[in-house]
């Protein structure tokens, strides 16, 4: 006779030979989450210089509609939203992830260079090429997106490979990323000062991450990342289970602790990176919105899904707020960190006064 | 593949279940274990082992190194007679749990939760609660008395309440050899003899081979079959209780005059430690 499990906590779900947890709670805070994207997304498609109305919207998204608005939604300013969407998508994923793998909440992937690597060989990219008299090159739709993912991706790789001494710490790869990301900005800076103010000018409104006259080029990218990004974390996520319970308790259970850390930080990494890739560095988000996914979803990890709906529900917000409050020349950037810096200092003081790292 | 923790995994026999072959560990590039030619132990099916010996004898690197947390730099560590290093970790993970020292679990993990991770490595990421998770789970929680923390996160529980889910993980995971580390550091004496009680019970009604690093001699006598008493990184000496907890070994391996003298409550030696106050107070009598 076996007792039954006197818990709610751990309810079965199953789908044929699928069995897992089902969370109320979480597919609650997820659902109510996707539902206030599409909300936000139509608001954002009805904005602009011919308003149209968001049944209108939701109508042409569901294929109807009038011709002429159908064109404006879809053709012209879809892709700006939908790069929005995507691109929040993997940066609450990216965070949600890397925060899980180093067990701190102050990681991600801003923190870990990746951010700052990418702004760094972007601006390169355009200083530089300008510089030599390639003509007057500025931030091409397809050089600097390339340029800005290889630099995510190099700064990732040194940072791993700096904090990495017979495994991998957290703690260690949070300071060594945050001296990377330093260096990046400073390396960053030093390019800016040393452009032409036309190259100089260009560039920061790319800096300050920015979802304006974003084309299907730039949805593609995003969209193909998040598709294949989200089934790959939710099949990592069962890793991370053992892998938050210390890398010795991990071992115990059977997990190839570093094999599995590498796996996740490194599909957390190309999110990120191509995110940025794709509209600038937009900050903070990363950080932010799987913390939050996690007070609301419950449990002892940031929500993966969830988060990678929470990031998009707030980049496309801060889209709509930057252009509706602030002015269309606004990048979306500089509204994510209004939000989330007084979101770190409080993280910060929180976790000096319980005193652990 | 033993996953059934109703039934005893053996009955009494004499195989060695697992063993170390001139094993060596350190760390950088200084030997901890075995640096005089490699440690060898074997350890016998149903049978509780304690490691004992001072601060620094390296009795928690061997462990770690028999739950391959650590690899050797010599020698191997041999489950069930097979090379650990070379078994699939999750398939090494069916046979051998490990409780760590003072493990950690991240903030908001609710007891249910944690000791089902014991059942890690029967899982897959498709298959991540069965119903056979679900029954092993509850009756590891059933076992221990922590069924009624079920729903409460980790951190909202005392020590001893803390370690006892823990040991339902081990518990949960369904393995024959469980090893633990200093599983009673941190609790008050109350709570220590309470989780020995554990060890005990795991032994006795399920067969279980428990390999655990103790600190307390006099517990470590009443619960081991078999006290392992370990100085600079080798086997100082090893058997039953009462030919390991000698005044010659205390001497020996803890550097402690000490008197020993039976347990009116066991019958295992107790190891009465003298210390300068009282020899100095002996000495004008003797």
């Amino acid at each position: 006779m076996t007792p039954p499990l006197t818990t709610t906590a751990r309810r079965r779900f199953r789908a044929g030979p699928v069995t897992g947890v089902w969370r109320p709670r979480a597919v609650l805070v997820a659902v109510v989450a996707a539902v206030l994207l599409v909300l936000v997304c139509a608001v954002n498609l009805g904005r602009g210089d011919f308003p149209i109305p968001v049944v209108e919207v939701i109508r042409i998204l569901l294929g109807g509609g009038d011709s002429a608005d159908a064109y404006i939604v879809t053709e012209l300013r879809l892709p700006r939203t939908l790069t929005g969407v995507f691109v929040g998508a993997a940066l609450g994923l990216s965070g949600a992830l890397t925060q899980a793998v180093v067990r701190n909440p102050l990681a991600s992937p801003d923190i870990l260079g990746v951010t700052d690597g990418a702004s760094l060989f972007a601006v390169a990219s355009v200083v530089l090429a300008g510089g030599a008299g390639v003509s007057g090159l500025a931030v091409s739709p397809v050089g600097t997106p390339i340029a800005a993912l290889a630099g995510g991706l190099v700064a990732a790789a040194l940072v791993y490979a700096l904090a990495y001494r017979k495994g991998l710490d957290g703690f260690r790869l949070l300071l060594v990323g945050i001296g990377i990301s330093s260096a990046a900005v400073s390396l960053t800076t030093y390019l800016l000062v040393s452009a032409n103010v036309q190259q100089a000018g260009q560039v920061l409104t790319w800096l300050r991450g920015s979802l304006a006259s974003r084309s299907w080029e730039n949805v593609v990218p995003a969209g193909v990342v998040v598709a294949i990004g989200l089934p790959l974390a939710i099949g990592l996520a069962f890793r991370l289970s053992a892998l938050e319970l210390g890398d010795e308790s991990a071992r115990g259970l059977g997990v190839r602790v570093d094999r599995a850390r590498a796996g996740v930080v490194g599909v957390a990494v190309v999110l990120a990176a191509v995110a940025t890739a794709c509209a600038g560095p937009i900050r903070f988000v990363a950080l932010v919105v799987p913390q939050i996914l996690l007070r609301l979803s419950g449990g002892s990890r940031p929500p993966l899904v969830g988060s990678a709906l929470g990031g998009a529900l707030l980049v496309v917000a801060a889209d709509l707020v930057a252009r509706t409050v602030l002015g269309e020349a606004v990048p979306v950037g500089v509204v994510t960190v209004v939000v989330g810096a007084p979101y770190l200092i409080y993280l910060l003081v929180r976790r000096t006064r319980r005193r652990t790292v | 593949m033993s996953t059934d923790l109703t039934t005893p995994a053996v009955g009494r026999t004499t195989r060695t279940r697992l063993r170390t072959e001139g094993l060596q560990v350190g760390y950088d590039d200084r030997l901890v274990v075995g640096a005089d030619g490699g440690l060898d132990l074997d350890v016998v099916e149903g049978t509780v082992t304690a490691v004992i010996g001072p601060n620094g004898c390296g009795k928690s690197t061997l462990l770690r190194a028999m739950a391959r947390l650590l690899a050797p730099r010599h020698g191997h560590v041999l489950l069930d007679g097979e090379r650990i290093d070379r078994m699939p970790s999750k398939q090494v993970a069916t046979v051998l749990g490990v409780l760590p020292q003072d493990p950690v679990a991240p903030e908001g993990l609710v007891v249910a939760d944690l000791v089902a991770r014991g059942r890690h490595p029967h899982q897959r990421w498709f298959r991540q609660w069965s119903p056979d998770d679900e029954v092993v789970v509850a009756e590891a929680l059933a076992w221990t008395g922590t069924s009624e923390f079920a729903d409460r996160p980790l951190e909202t529980l005392s020590g001893g309440q803390r370690q006892r889910v823990w040991i339902s993980m081990a518990l949960a995971q369904g393995t024959d050899v469980l090893l633990l580390d200093e599983p009673t550091t941190f609790l008050d004496l109350a709570h220590q003899v309470d989780v020995l009680d554990l060890v005990e019970r795991l032994h006795r009604e399920r067969g279980r081979t428990v390999v655990m690093v103790l600190h307390d001699l006099n517990l470590a006598a009443r619960y081991a079959d078999r006290l392992v008493a370990m100085r600079d990184g080798r086997i100082a000496c090893s058997g039953a209780p009462a030919d390991v907890l000698t005044e010659e070994t205390m001497r020996e391996v803890f550097g402690l005059e000490a008197k020993v003298v039976t347990d009116p409550v066991s019958g295992t030696p107790l190891v009465l430690p003298i210390g300068r106050r009282h020899r100095e107070r002996d000495d004008p009598d003797s």
